[in-house]
């Protein structure tokens, strides 16, 4: 079995039908318990006082704002290499989620800044960057709604999805090593010396997880959605056809 | 509900706007895959009958 298979749009459909369910369940239900957990079993932070409850929404939405941009990247990449339709309308329907993800995380970022910062923004590296990602995340859905044809409007999100993927990484990366704005470094990282206290570290891998099931549920849900448009657009065009013969 | 002291409008306000958005993404996506659901169905039948 090649996983090539599933780039089948009837396939793809009939494989993630009983799993979308199951994702949106377990995402929903393991979200509630991590903010559960993280709101009312948590203490305050010693210097940030209760502003830190927040670091249970910003940190998973900055995570998938960043991934999913580059979730899109591979699907693009898929698509200019190998032409299957389903990996370009998966990548055309994580980006709503991903907006949704980028604007959860400004505003959170925002909210948090304003007490601790003494400011709701910074023209700081990270925050900078990240707003010029809820920039290209605009741009890359106006330009599927401007482009009639798929095929042509696939090809031109694509290269603006590379393209975009330089500023994904950079939001990334821009606190670790652009080190001179507001924003700390990373709260969570593969060194354990900069991690945030395990108090706090524990829920907030949960809801990382949760927001990432979530993230799946909803791209299968949007992309089988896709699936079915394009399914409707073909069947119109040639019943139009067959009455134009008649 | 834990006393959250100074910072209870910002931690709550950051909790409204994100489980709004949650909401908002969550329940878009869901009616959209209802409504072409719907029509899916209705192109088939026609292209059948």
């Amino acid at each position: 079995m090649s996983i090539w298979e599933y780039a089948n749009p009837k396939k793809f459909s009939a494989t993630v039908t009983p799993i979308i369910p199951w994702a949106f369940a377990l995402g929903l239900g393991g979200l509630a318990v991590g903010l559960i957990w993280g709101f009312f079993f948590t203490p305050d932070d010693y210097r940030q006082g209760a502003t830190v409850k927040i670091i249970y929404l910003h940190v998973p939405s900055a995570f998938l704002a960043i991934n999913a941009w580059l979730m899109m990247l591979v699907t693009s990449l898929i698509w200019v290499v190998r032409r299957h339709h389903v990996s370009a309308l998966a990548a055309k329907a994580a980006a709503p989620v991903g907006v949704v993800m980028t604007v959860m995380a400004l505003a959170t970022g925002a909210i948090w800044g304003q007490p601790i910062w003494g400011t709701w923004w910074a023209w700081d590296p990270r925050l900078t960057s990240f707003l010029i990602l809820f920039l290209f995340y605009l741009g890359y859905i106006a330009l599927w709604e401007a482009i009639p044809d798929p095929d042509t409007a696939a090809d031109l999100t694509s290269i603006l999805c590379i393209v975009g993927s330089v500023f994904a990484l950079l939001s990334r990366y821009a606190a670790v090593y652009w080190a001179q704005g507001l924003h700390q470094p990373a709260s969570l990282s593969l060194d354990a010396e900069e991690n945030v206290a395990d108090v706090f570290w524990q829920p907030l891998v949960l809801c990382m997880v949760a927001f990432g099931i979530l993230f799946v549920a909803l791209v299968l849900l949007r992309t089988r959605t896709e699936i079915a448009k394009r399914r409707i657009a073909a069947l119109e065009a040639r019943a139009r056809r067959s009455e134009v013969r008649v | 509900m834990p006393d959250l002291g100074p910072y209870a409008v910002p931690v709550l306000a950051a909790y409204a706007v994100s489980l709004s958005l949650f909401a908002v993404i969550v329940l878009s996506s869901w009616r959209s895959w209802i409504k072409v659901k719907r029509q899916l169905k209705e192109v088939e039948k026609n292209g059948e009958s």
